[in-house]
């Protein structure tokens, strides 16, 4: 198989880098249990005031509720529209597919700053019209949300759609199987772990989101990231270490899972 | 009479139309705010160029950006390589440390770095009781913490484009290479390097464009003191509200990140942006 394995100084190199990508990481776990009300090592003895405090204090689990709801409609959405474009490039290859791929990666590529300005832009001109969706509404957040979690999906989608192989479709097509059956019936089924991870990943995606967050929300919709970011600019709050520990752990709980699934379909997606 | 909607229309359109209408538009609105606020003209391109602050934030913007893209490309090249060609067990627990870092939000892993490098975290806690230093050392709220901040989130963003590009490479190849007797490191330099140019300036362009375009890591670690572009844009539209300069400046970043992705778009397969 391989001819050459790493070698002593690249799996030193290696190593060390794996260190500092884990290193904040594994940092916030000793902060979380400081006794003090500054960020600070605890010293001697370790508290769980800054766990209580989250149970304490109904403003971590409003947000927590809130980034839910936003997550599960907004990757719903995302999921739906790039598992439609997908099949679409895939079955009909239209002459400019790069063109088209281009142009529903934009929000992955354009800076997160601009996206958030013209979501801005998007939600004031919505709230003109309407009082349920738009700036500082759960609904113009969840939208937001799907604009900028979408080209992930796609991306996802494509991956798995292009490993499935094109005679599967012929063959359908060959039988007389009409657009949606063939869509539908057979090629969805092909992809659907694909799908369900692309869903998963635009949820947690969603559930992140910041950047474009700050921009769009004020005193209405305030996210859990949006409350971990007001702890985080004036005097750092240790409670956003024990809501940090909490994330990390479920995020590595969600791709140990993801890997386990896959590691069982070896054939399908990635 | 209307013609029946294709199923090519029907199903690549949804996508295009929400996209067109809640992005493109809007987009289009953000540069008409730059040419229109808060006077109609040119003003704010004219004041983005001969603002001596403005370009102060410009300098320092590129110059963290290469000096992270550079850190970035190295650290990611020697993950990459044991997770492409480890043995198993090196192979499971690189992606595990590259994709957990990868998928954890932004603010923890600001936050992670605060709770290491502030002036009461992990390092000066411990260097001062071990005797090493008195007072703290000034590692975040400064520029050294913004690059330190910003390589961690980028790391993962160029692993994959290099791990792609290096198992792509054709073993019969460097086991050509062996079997006329050039030793490890020769074929490591001058074989095996090579073959991943395409992977090493993929990775560059991406991490460079994404740090171009990056404030919540900057905005915390840097604390106000070491501002970049996108950061700039944050404070002129939060604080001293000018939306008119925040949208010429967007609009330039779009522009400049638009050409040079043109300039490179070979480089750049969509598959590499994502685990």
């Amino acid at each position: 198989m391989r001819s050459s394995r790493p070698g002593p100084v690249i799996l030193i190199l290696a190593t060390a880098v794996a260190l500092f990508l884990l290193m904040p990481l594994v940092a916030v776990v000793p902060v979380s249990f400081t006794p003090a009300r500054f960020l600070s090592m605890p010293t001697g003895t370790l508290s769980l005031r800054h766990y209580q405090a989250l149970i304490e204090n109904p403003a971590w689990a409003e947000s927590i509720l809130l980034s839910l709801r936003i997550g599960i409609l907004s990757s719903f959405i995302a999921t739906l529209l790039a598992t439609l474009f997908g099949l679409g490039i895939w079955m009909y290859q239209p002459r400019f597919s790069a063109l088209l791929i281009g142009f529903v990666l934009l929000p992955l590529i354009v800076p997160p700053v601009v996206s958030a300005m013209t979501l801005y832009f998007l939600m004031t001109a919505l709230s003109a019209f309407n009082n349920w969706i738009g700036y500082d509404t759960w609904i113009g957040v969840a939208l937001a949300h799907a604009v900028m979690i979408t080209p992930f999906a796609v991306v996802l989608i494509l991956v798995s759609l292009y490993q499935v192989d094109r005679r599967i479709d012929l063959a359908a097509r060959g039988l007389g199987a009409n657009l949606a059956t063939r869509a539908f019936r057979v090629i969805v089924p092909n992809i659907r772990f694909g799908i369900a991870t692309a869903a998963l990943l635009s949820f947690v995606l969603s559930w992140e989101e910041i950047g474009v967050t700050l921009f769009i929300t004020s005193i209405n919709a305030i996210t859990l990231p949006r409350l971990m970011w007001m702890g985080l600019r004036d005097n750092i709050d240790p409670a956003i270490a024990a809501i940090s520990v909490l994330l990390i752990i479920v995020t590595a709980l969600i791709l140990g899972v993801r890997m386990i699934v896959e590691r069982r379909r070896p054939n399908d997606a990635q | 009479m209307i013609a029946k909607p294709s199923g090519k229309f029907l199903l690549l359109a949804p996508l295009l139309l929400f996209l067109g209408l809640a992005y493109a538009v809007p987009f289009l609105g953000v540069v008409r705010w730059s040419f229109t606020l808060p006077e109609p003209g040119i003003g704010q391109y004219k004041a983005v160029f001969s603002d001596p602050l403005v370009r102060s934030v410009f300098l320092r913007t590129l110059r963290i950006c290469l000096i992270v893209t550079v850190a970035s490309l190295l650290a990611a090249y020697a993950i990459a390589y044991v997770w492409v060609r480890g043995t198993r067990t090196q192979r499971m627990l690189a992606e595990f440390c590259i994709l957990v870092p990868f998928w954890i939000s932004v603010l923890t892993r600001a936050f992670g770095w605060l709770a290491l490098l502030s002036n009461r975290g992990l390092i000066n806690t411990w260097l001062q009781a071990a005797g090493i230093i008195g007072s703290p050392l000034a590692l975040a709220r400064n520029e050294l913490g913004v690059i330190i901040g910003m390589t961690h989130f980028l790391i993962p963003f160029a692993v994959f484009p290099i791990a792609s590009a290096m198992r792509s490479i054709d073993e019969r190849v460097l086991l050509a290479a062996r079997g006329m007797g050039a030793s490890r490191s020769r074929i490591f330099w001058t074989v095996f390097v090579p073959l991943t140019y395409g992977g090493l300036i993929g990775a560059a362009l991406i991490v460079f464009v994404f740090a171009l375009g990056f404030f919540v890591t900057p905005a915390i670690l840097g604390g106000g003191r070491s501002v970049m572009v996108a950061e700039l844009v944050y404070l002129r539209i939060f604080q001293s509200p000018d939306w008119g300069l925040g949208a010429a400046i967007s609009v330039i970043l779009v522009l400049f990140i638009a050409a040079l992705l043109a300039l490179m778009r070979r480089f750049i397969k969509p598959a590499h942006l994502i685990g």
